[in-house]
């Protein structure tokens, strides 16, 4: 059993664990996110300099360009992606990329969405389940 | 309710179409499923940003359609890609990536698209009229449809975009829907006076900063003292499509969805009302500056493409003007826009200043700078927002005399009056 539960909205059905990042503010894939190395590179954003690769990365949703699902598709392709990702409502540009990705390379990435409120309670370095139902479980 | 689809749609998903469509709508179903689509409805016409060459799963998804026969079935201009097509060797790009990059415009060509190379599709003669509906994808260009011109788009991704050009249908839901159009953030603006609303680069300083406080809700533009210009609303709103992830705004008495404050709500209450002061549009205006030097390598004005309008702008502040010989002098545009320019003979004074052209691409767009070039500046808050971190450079913002002034000075210099407490 873990400390927290939380019951998500499965976008994109799949299992996942790993160690989350969590961000308060949105992101933009294209100019924000490094799909060579999984690395945050938008220098005004309050994760600049994080790894994301292999989390379970929590992002409310993304802002600004619409190149946000190519970067994350290259990301899933080049095995540089989050492990997962978990947002505030149904992101139209990640899911993109996991359906994408699942297309391409039968390798769709799992996206859950909470409430705002229970968004809220996850914090970076919580080690996190997801099931295919969209439990997120906090373990520790 | 579930989505339902037409006879037509059906036959699409089982093939009846061929593969490429097939796989087009596929994955338009599936994203209508996600996002909680009734139906489909029918486009007028495409612009596709996935022609942008990010890397191997964007080209492998290009040519997966292209080698399955992918054609488009509405009018579809294509945004810029990773290349000038016949200049690239000019500058840093490497051949390998180049190649790549070529493949990847030579596929999205092939589909029977209008090659205009340009993230300003909404100044060429593709672009669509009030009412309309389209798929659209490049952030600046989807927020100029719905906002400048009232044609309607939801927020569309790459590789989105072509799906729907390819099937002619987009679902139904977001932009596309009049109810959801309604603004939702409601700016009043407070003693901004005139002068600086007659600035060029008030436009992209309020638009980084409503882009900010927006993020992806509707704002509201309320107590506009002067009616702005194309090129102006095209930089507010590429600013605000960058800080924030705005696709739709309104400004009172001046976008067409939005005569008077009520039509701009739709006689609903918005969710807060926010003062915009002179400090928050300095603050702003800083925060576009990322550079703590007056170092300059390089000015480069353009995002988005620079149109007819803002070379005649430009033209006459370079006259008679020389660069200094440590600084380059880019304008990215396209090259329908820049043969326009041509010949109304607004290139003439630019060569003689020094400056370089760039069609089919940006800098953000095209591994084109060489590691030396360290210390931009930019007109644009969509350069200003995305350099450091898309290119790792530093970037100062200033209006369009300062990026002259500034170039052949030789460093960053700024005119601070208008601006000043």
């Amino acid at each position: 059993m873990g400390r927290l539960t939380l019951q998500g909205k499965v976008i994109i059905r799949g299992e996942a664990q790993g160690e989350a990042l969590v961000s308060r503010e949105p992101l933009s894939f294209w100019g924000g996110y490094d799909w060579m190395t999984g690395e945050i590179i938008d220098r005004r954003h309050m994760l600049s300099g994080a790894i994301a690769r292999d989390r379970i990365f929590a992002v409310p949703f993304t802002r600004g360009s619409s190149t946000t699902t190519a970067v994350l598709l290259e990301a899933i392709r080049a095995k540089t992606a989050p492990a997962a990702l978990i947002t505030t409502d149904v992101d139209f540009f990640f899911a993109l990329a996991s359906v994408i990705a699942d297309e391409l390379y039968d390798a769709p990435l799992p996206l859950v969405a909470l409430a705002e409120n229970e968004f809220t309670r996850l914090k970076t370095g919580d080690k996190i389940h997801i099931s295919a139902n969209g439990t997120i479980t906090v373990i520790i | 309710m579930s989505l339902s689809l037409t006879s037509r749609d059906h036959e699409m998903l089982r093939g009846d179409h061929g593969p490429a469509t097939k796989m087009a709508m596929s994955i338009l179903v599936r994203m209508a499923e996600v996002s909680g689509a009734n139906e489909l409805l029918d486009i007028v016409g495409a612009h596709i940003d996935s022609t942008v060459y990010i890397g191997e799963a964007g080209l492998e998804f290009a040519e997966r359609l292209a080698n399955l026969g992918a054609k488009v079935a509405v009018p579809t201009t294509l945004n810029v890609s990773g290349l000038d097509e016949y200049h690239w060797q000019e500058w840093a790009v490497p051949s390998e990536w180049a190649k790549q990059a070529y493949r990847q415009m030579a596929a999205y060509q092939n589909m029977g698209t209008i090659p205009t190379w340009t993230c300003a599709p909404y100044q060429t003669e593709m672009k669509p009229k009030f009412g309309q509906q389209i798929a659209w994808g490049e952030s600046n260009a989807i927020v100029f449809a719905n906002s400048v011109i009232g044609a309607r788009t939801e927020r569309y991704p790459d590789l989105f975009d072509i799906c729907c050009a390819i099937t002619g249908r987009a679902p139904a839901i977001g932009l596309h829907l009049t109810e959801n159009r309604a603004g939702q953030l409601l700016f009043q603006l407070v003693d901004i006076p005139t002068q600086i609303q007659q600035r060029d680069d008030f436009y992209p300083v309020l638009g980084n900063l409503i882009g900010k406080l927006s993020l992806d809700k509707i704002p509201v533009i309320h107590g506009m003292a002067v009616k702005p210009g194309e090129d102006q609303l095209k930089a507010f709103g590429a600013g605000a499509a960058s800080s924030g992830g705005v696709a739709l705004f309104h400004m009172i008495g001046i976008t067409p969805e939005a005569q008077t404050l009520e039509e701009a709500i739709q006689g609903k209450s918005p969710i807060q009302t926010i003062e915009v002061t002179m400090d928050m549009l300095r603050d702003s205006r800083r925060e576009l500056t990322h550079t703590g030097t007056d170092e300059l390598h390089m000015v480069v004005l353009g995002s988005p493409h620079f149109s007819l309008a803002e070379f005649k702008h430009l033209a006459p502040l370079v006259q008679g003007k020389r660069k200094h010989p440590n600084v380059k002098f880019l304008v990215t545009s396209s090259r329908a826009m820049t043969q326009l320019a041509q010949r109304a003979g607004y290139l003439e004074p630019l060569a003689a200043f020094g400056a370089q052209l760039t069609v089919d691409t940006c800098i953000l767009t095209s591994p084109m700078l060489p590691e030396e070039i360290r210390y931009l500046m930019t007109n644009s808050a969509k350069f200003a927002y995305y350099s450091p971190g898309l290119l790792q450079k530093q970037i100062a913002f200033g209006s369009l005399e300062d990026c002259v002034n500034s170039a052949v000075e030789g460093r960053v210099i700024r005119e601070e009056t208008a601006w000043a407490d």
